[in-house]
């Protein structure tokens, strides 16, 4: 009771971790944006800050939707603390520059992760975490003894000790090992094809605010941007690597798009659509050029905004019709339209149609590709960015554009907190896409 | 030889806490100041999650699992042993050209000065755990 007068009562303190963390995604996001050298006492690059910024974006709109989608306060509290904490591991991970704090950090998220995953008390969401914990612990495995290959080849942890070690090193075999190993522990991690058995079970089974942040940002800034940070600040891309890279993409974009097409669980096949994207991301790295990296980085920005506003949508939809099933929502383009526009630009953007900011994105790894010789593999990016418009015109035709199937069926709008983390999103691809030829001078 | 999953995660802790102290002993400060973090740290931590995901068996469960396992893999240790006397056998070398040992011997200075990152990254991982495992057991004290 002195307590609570002293200091704050429990709704208050509720509260008080809501703005806070806001508060401090908001801060995290005005930071990034401005030139600093350092952040949380690390030092920050171009590849970090583009981290930085989709990690505070899709932190921000995840706490803040959580609001209208998570009815229980005590829950919500542990959800915010959580994220809170994957937060500040995905941040470490973005801005180390030590292998071995890389990987403690990129374990925080992970653990994080899966604690967020089983929140729910359900027989699915802990089947879900279970395969998340069960992968993740493979991935460990492959790269813990990664790391202690690298350190006997190079004698240090850092970065640079590891290029300089690897670079006069003359095991080439022992390298080349060490970094396959540690590519497939990388590939687990950020759920890449045909290492991406556990994605869709713990993005469908998780609570609706955790999908969000999984699938915008927590896979890709531990899996995607440390295989990105690595090829950039570690090894060089040489032949061997960037024919795995772009084999492992290719499949990995044709795969779980053809999967997408048969899906009926909205989240699910958002998932497959996850997995999809990861590969064009992973296919401008494939390219080892700075044109293909830029487009990867891009990418990997507009996949952070594009799908948490998918996932957004999806959350709206099951909080208010009660299903994600696509076969029973029909419709829904009537009764929620701003749910409904914004689902459109995010799938327009998703499948790389202009003026949205995924086709920026999509045209300069499909011409990064074709520059560097690998016109087999832009033809199959271009060629599966038909694909995902396909699967996504689907979703949008038999959720919100058919006639509705039950005229009963009364839906309201979604929230001020949903439409507002929508309509932001939204906003932000549509005035990327518009606004980037002027920013860039592109004439 | 026990048979709870929580007592072999702290008996591979106990292990791991040891051989940090052989590796000290080795003068392999860096080497030892790892396998404290990654398996006394954060392997127990992962343990421990995983474990309280799992319905633990019951007592005659777990002895007919053992039981089925011993009829399954009998010859797994047979194998391991012959492999190791061949091995020795053979008398392998295995030429590696490494880089010379660190220079720095002193563990203190390794675990304050060198891992600071990774000391505070630790204990925002074991808080995790213990969060995270107080949340799933109040879930199952809930139900």
């Amino acid at each position: 009771m002195i307590f609570d007068r002293i200091f704050f009562s429990r709704s208050k303190l509720r509260n008080v971790i809501y703005w806070t963390s806001l508060v401090f995604f908001l801060a995290q996001m005005v930071m990034v944006i401005f030139p600093v050298e350092r952040f949380m006492f690390c030092r920050v690059d171009n590849l970090s800050r583009v981290s930085l910024l989709s990690i505070g974006l899709v932190a921000f709109v995840t706490v803040l939707s959580s609001r209208q989608i998570m009815k229980d306060d005590s829950k919500r509290r542990i959800f915010i603390s959580l994220v809170l904490i994957a937060v500040i591991g995905m941040n470490a991970v973005s801005t180390t520059r030590d292998l071995f704090s890389l990987y403690v950090f990129m374990e925080i998220a992970s653990i994080a992760s899966f604690v967020l995953i089983a929140l729910n008390k359900e027989r699915d969401a802990f089947e879900g975490a279970f395969k998340y914990v069960l992968f993740s612990a493979i991935a460990t495995v492959f790269m813990l003894s990664a790391i202690g290959l690298i350190l006997l080849i190079s004698g240090g942890t850092s970065f640079n000790s590891i290029r300089d070690g690897l670079r006069i090193s003359s095991h080439n075999f022992l390298i080349y090992f060490a970094l396959g190993v540690f590519l497939s522990g990388l590939f687990i991690k950020g759920g890449v094809a045909p290492f991406h058995g556990w994605v869709m079970d713990a993005y469908t089974a998780a609570p609706a605010s955790v999908s969000i942040f999984l699938a915008g940002i927590a896979t890709k800034a531990t899996g995607v941007y440390t295989l990105v940070r690595f090829a950039d600040s570690v090894f060089l891309l040489t032949a061997p690597i960037k024919s795995v890279l772009l084999f492992v993409s290719a499949v990995s974009i044709i795969m779980a798009a053809i999967a997408a097409f048969m899906q009926d669980d909205m989240k699910r096949m958002l998932s497959y659509s996850s997995v999809s994207q990861v590969g064009y991301i992973i296919m401008g790295l494939g390219c080892g050029t700075p044109l293909g990296i830029t487009g990867a980085m891009f990418h990997f920005f507009n996949h952070a905004v594009f799908k948490s506003l998918l996932f957004i949508n999806s959350a709206s939809l099951e909080s208010r019709a009660g299903t994600r099933n696509m076969s029973v929502l029909s419709g829904m383009g009537k009764k929620m339209p701003v749910t409904a526009l914004t689902s459109l630009i995010a799938g327009f953007s998703t499948a790389g149609v202009p003026p949205m900011a995924g086709f920026w994105s999509k045209l300069i790894i499909i011409t990064a590709l074709w520059l560097s010789g690998y016109r087999v593999y832009a033809f199959i990016a271009a060629l599966a960015s038909i694909l995902t418009l396909g699967y996504i015109l689907k979703m949008q035709r038999r959720v919100f554009w058919s006639r509705p199937a039950d005229k009963d069926i009364q839906v309201k709008g979604a929230g001020f907190n949903l439409v507002f983390a929508e309509t932001l999103l939204a906003a932000i691809i549509v005035s990327v896409g518009i606004f980037l030829p002027f920013w860039l001078r592109v004439r | 030889m026990t048979r709870s999953l929580l007592r072999s995660a702290i008996g591979l802790a106990s292990v791991s806490a040891a051989l940090t102290i052989i590796m000290f002993r080795l003068r392999s400060p860096v080497a030892a100041v790892f396998e404290l973090s990654v398996c006394s740290g954060f392997i127990s931590v992962l343990f421990v999650t995983a474990i309280s995901l799992t319905n633990p068996l019951t007592r005659s469960e777990i002895m007919e699992r053992m039981k089925d396992r011993l009829n399954r893999f009998w010859y797994l240790p047979l194998i391991v042993a012959a492999a190791g006397l061949a091995l020795s056998l053979m008398n392998v070398e295995i030429f590696l050209r490494l880089p010379p040992a660190e220079a720095e011997r002193d563990v203190r200075n390794v675990l304050w000065n060198m891992r600071q990152l990774d000391l505070l990254g630790h204990i925002i991982l074991l808080i995790l755990g213990s969060f995270g495992v107080a949340v799933l057991f109040k879930k199952q004290r809930d139900k």
